[in-house]
């Protein structure tokens, strides 16, 4: 009963969409196409760099006519991204073939750190890797800081006054000042801040010492030599910032990424998989986010599927050892 | 010279026929997003990004800043006649506002909301034409604790503004900073008061959902209760003559309004900031600086124009972050940050030397936007009023309508629009009681920006609260502050003491 | 009123102390080296709350306040009336949305109020509870491009929604 319903309409939207769209008509007639604007699901808020991504995302796809309904962005930050990932989770029927979601590392730890919400992030659907961001330890050009061992040096003499700032407790940033505090002896302080164009900002009015931003957040002021990068936390140096060897390099053999991600709800269906994953691999190959990666730093190429999941496993693992480490959960 | 120079340029590129025509469509968009409860310049901002890569950045970044103005402006409009604040910008336009529309003078408070926007707004761009660069050292200037001495003056401004009754004005606004609590505590990283674990809560009570509660729910509920649901048809009018009138009567405000731009502008430069204070801080102000200070909050017009003045000044100020530091002072810029992005322009301290056509094209297209912002207002301020003259129980339930569509489009939650529904009765039932409700509104609004500034600064300061005196622009804001909160209590003795040398 | 006043204030005194309780899930107070914890800020200003709703019955008791001296009741009936009616159909609205969708409950709720309440011709009244649809439709969901929600009821999407879609989007 159900597709012969489902058919009827098919049949019924098929014979309305015949005069207005031809574009839509020309590629495969009967592959999976929404039917609806998607929602595209921000994990963060407004302003960060998953939300600047996700609207580039957007607007490759709508001026690239990738899809034949607009992807609609929708910002759920709530509880370190909690609410985007039950409203993931709980997307059922027409929601869940037509919800997508943007995703960074909150995606490994919130689910680790708030427990009951009950969420497994392998259990969501792979759409596609789009990038990972990198990171670097920068320092205001003031300080006269040019190479690890100033910094150390600094930052051991103000002990627990040198202050780190960055972007959530628990996040990112403050693993990557975790990891310094215990890889170099120090005490550095870690404040947080709303948003990375904030940490930035804290960094070049000399409010704090020192951030681990990503390069995207930073480059305003790297260009006017407000700042400058001390170490990447990248294997190899990134292209633009020659100068800044790898914490590799220095002895101390940690990397560590941000994922750029797009995943579906665990009900998706094959269809509407396939599509998605064909939408988000065409972005990828457009000039405008090539371009965007290189512009800022971004690496990695695009992965799906399997490869994809076994990618998640691999950092999941990676971040449950590091949070216990530290002590969050 | 060099500045008028780029100046020049910058309109050759806004005053193309193409930019020209997206001014206008902006601004007629915008106003009209504006207008609508609910939604205000992030949605209009936000929705039409996408489309804006269709046009080469220059043209793209004006129609954008186009819409971002006449969002401004319209968020007066529903401020006005509807006394429901479109935007968290526009809630101070409501204080005065509202009241003057039920006298009749809708048309009145429009057209000064109106001059004052330009007038701020025209201020606030010519500030930003010659002094940006010293002005972004000021914004860098500006760490945790000078944003929480800043804070402390935006409340000792708006002191007096609540009932007569102390403890119930106390306790409004207790419970506006205690909501603004809920949520993601940002400094711990753990959730906080998500109550009976529903999930809508995890991202916090939005300050739209309590002012539509507020103020369109309850407000509805307590007119339908006082007309007794009479179809009643609400005294408007709008002749050339009225609105000739009204500009004159403006005049009135000149002093509102000069003090309401600078302030916006300063305040609105201020990364995290934003336009919000800055239109509140300016009303306080009018009603310090004003020769019948009693008459604010029943319908002063300098009450409509400061605070427009001020929300209008500070957007434009809010861009100075954005272009020069890239942190958003405001939703708004931050989606323009997100723009920016997409066109492939760097913002920093560089983008004034790097992309000088940009930067002086978006400049001079805010004077242009800023001119047929004013125009297509007033032009539209009849449509307006006639729609206030629509019976009552047809403007009723749609006004409901907007409230439910409008309460969902921001956050697409139902739990919102529930919390609303919920926030509107007891808000009609609090207000029979004479609890004043303006002070709930403006500490949700300022809640989160003093509590994470506070906690951050004393992260810094080892637990140390003398970090706020230590700090010179800290200092000078926190005394100044405090003077401001002695003032009243100075007043009250000294009347007190006056009354008993008269022997009452 | 007089009544109501103090029923409100042990209300809103319990609902501070709820608060309170909630409150105390995260560290109230001060973490050395760090400042006040995650639940300082609402615990005390819950406590805050309390205070003042302390006061507010002390000055009931005095008769210090307006409503504590007030003879007139706080709903007379058909206030009380008029409240629930407008109230309660609101609440009906919101609740239908999750049932069959904006769409579906905003006509419904407009010939209510329109024709029972508000004694409109039926003239009017279908004429608005078609346009106002319509309207919110093309400018949320075709211009603004706002998804607005479509209730529960699958097929009533389906059927209606996804060649509207199909045609305007």
């Amino acid at each position: 009963m159900k597709t012969m319903q489902g058919l009827f309409i098919r049949c019924l939207a098929a014979t309305l969409a015949l005069g207005t769209s031809m574009l839509a008509f020309s590629q495969a007639a009967f592959a999976w196409e929404p039917k609806k604007p998607v929602d595209f699901v921000i994990m963060a808020g407004k302003g960060g760099g998953a939300d600047r991504m996700a609207r580039l995302m957007q607007s490759v796809i709508e001026k690239n006519d990738f899809a034949s309904k607009p992807f609609i962005p929708i910002n759920k930050p709530g509880g370190s991204g909690a609410e985007a990932l039950l409203h993931l989770k709980n997307a059922k029927g027409i929601a869940a073939d037509h919800t997508v979601m943007v995703t960074l590392n909150s995606f490994y730890t919130t689910p680790m750190r708030q427990k009951n919400l009950g969420i497994d992030p392998l259990s969501f659907t792979p759409v596609g890797r789009m990038a990972e961001d990198t990171f670097l330890l920068w320092v205001h050009k003031d300080s006269g800081i040019t190479n690890i061992e100033d910094f150390v040096k600094a930052a051991k003499a103000e002990g627990r006054d040198w202050i780190m700032a960055g972007t959530g407790k628990g996040q990112e940033d403050q693993l990557l000042t975790d990891f310094l505090n215990g890889a170099y002896g120090l005490q550095m302080k870690y404040v947080p801040f709303k948003g990375g164009g904030r940490v930035a900002k804290e960094l070049a009015g000399k409010h704090a010492h020192s951030t681990v931003n990503n390069p995207s957040e930073q480059l305003g002021f790297y260009e006017a030599g407000t700042t400058m990068p001390i170490a990447s936390f990248t294997p190899e140096r990134l292209p633009m910032f020659q100068e800044a060897p790898t914490f590799k390099e220095l002895g101390k053999n940690f990397v560590y990424f941000m994922q750029r991600s797009v995943v579906g709800p665990q009900a998706m269906s094959d269809e509407a998989e396939e599509y998605y994953r064909g939408v988000f691999k065409k972005v990828y190959d457009s000039p405008e986010w090539q371009k965007y990666m290189t512009d800022k730093s971004l690496q990695g190429e695009f992965i799906t599927g399997d490869e994809l999941i076994a990618y998640w496993t691999d950092n999941n693992g990676r971040h449950e050892t590091i949070l216990k480490a530290i002590g969050e959960i | 010279m060099e500045i008028l120079d780029a100046l020049l340029q910058g309109f050759i590129v806004a005053l193309e026929p193409i930019n020209l025509l997206l001014v206008i469509v902006g601004v007629t968009v915008g106003l009209f997003i504006g207008a609508m409860p609910g939604l205000g310049s992030v949605n209009g901002v936000a929705i039409l990004l996408p489309t804006t890569f269709l046009v080469p950045p220059t043209s793209a970044i004006i129609f954008l800043a186009a819409i971002y103005y006449g969002a401004m402006y319209g968020g007066a409009i529903s401020s006005i006649m509807l006394g429901i604040p479109g935007a968290s910008t526009a809630v101070a336009t409501t204080f005065d506002g509202r009241p003057m529309a039920l006298r009749g003078e809708a048309d009145q408070a429009l057209t000064a909301a109106a001059v004052a926007s330009f007038v701020g707004g025209t201020i606030s761009v010519l500030l930003f034409t010659g002094f940006a660069p010293p002005l972004a050292e000021v914004a860098l200037a500006f760490g945790s604790p000078e944003e929480f001495a800043l804070m402390m003056l935006a409340f000792a401004t708006f002191i007096g503004l609540g009932g007569d009754d102390i403890p119930k004005t106390l306790f409004s606004i207790f419970i506006g900073l205690a909501l603004s609590a809920v949520g993601l505590d940002i400094i711990s990283g753990e959730p906080r008061l998500i109550f009976f674990d529903i999930q809508g809560f995890f991202h916090g009570i939005n300050f739209l959902v309590l002012a539509i509660g507020i103020y369109g729910i309850g407000e509805m509920l307590w007119t339908i209760e006082s007309s007794r649901g009479n179809v009643r048809v609400s005294k408007a009018m709008v002749s050339v003559d009225r609105i000739l009138g009204a500009l004159r009567r403006t005049k009135e405000a000149v002093g509102a309004i000069f003090a309401g731009s600078f302030l916006g502008y300063f305040v609105g430069i201020l990364p995290a900031a934003g336009a919000t204070p800055g239109s509140m801080m300016a009303y306080g102000v009018a009603k310090m600086i004003s020769k019948k200070p009693d008459s604010f909050g029943k319908g002063n017009i300098s009450g409509v124009a400061a605070p427009e003045a001020a929300n209008n000044a500070a957007s434009t100020g809010s861009m100075l972050p954005m272009l020069t530091l890239g942190i958003p002072g405001s939703p708004t810029t931050a989606i323009l940050l997100g723009g920016m992005v997409i066109w492939g322009l760097e913002p920093g301290p560089r983008l004034f030397v790097d992309q000088a056509e940009f930067v002086w094209g978006l400049i001079a297209s805010l004077y242009i936007a800023n001119l047929f912002a004013v125009l297509v207002n007033i032009a539209f301020i009849p449509a307006f009023i006639w729609v206030l003259k629509m019976p009552f129980t047809i403007l009723a339930p749609v006004i409901f309508i907007l409230c439910v569509v409008g309460g969902y489009a921001p956050t697409q939650n139902m739990h919102d629009v529930w919390l609303m529904f919920v926030f509107g009765i007891a808000a009609y039932l609090l207000r029979k009681l004479d609890y004043p409700m303006a002070p709930a509104v403006l500490a949700i609004v300022l809640g989160p920006l003093a509590e994470v500034s506070l906690r951050q600064s004393l992260l810094i300061a080892h637990g140390s609260p003398m970090i706020f005196f230590e700090r010179p622009i800290a200092a000078t804001i926190m005394a100044i502050s405090f003077v401001l909160f002695a003032l009243p209590l100075v007043k009250y003795i000294r009347a007190r003491l006056s009354d008993r040398a008269a022997g009452l | 009123m007089r009544r109501m006043e103090i029923i409100m204030a042990i209300v809103m005194g319990l609902c501070s102390i709820g608060l309170m309780i909630k409150s105390a899930e995260l560290e109230i107070g001060w973490i050395p080296d760090e400042g006040p914890g995650g639940g300082a800020f609402p615990f005390w200003l819950a406590a805050g709350m309390l205070v003042c709703c302390i006061w507010i019955a002390f000055n009931w008791w005095q008769r210090t306040s307006p409503p504590s001296t007030s003879v007139e009741a706080f709903m007379d009936r058909p206030a009380l009336i008029l409240f629930i009616i407008a109230a309660g159909s609101l609440a009906l609205m919101i609740g239908l949305v999750h049932l069959i969708g904006i769409y579906g409950s905003v006509p419904i709720f407009l010939v209510f109020y329109l024709r029972l309440f508000g004694n409109h011709s039926l003239r009017l009244t279908s004429a608005l509870a078609l346009t106002i649809p319509v309207a919110i439709f093309f400018f949320f969901e075709v211009t603004l491009k706002i998804t607005l929600p479509k209730g529960s009821i699958e097929w009533i999407e389906r059927v209606i929604f996804f060649p509207l879609y199909e045609i305007f989007l």
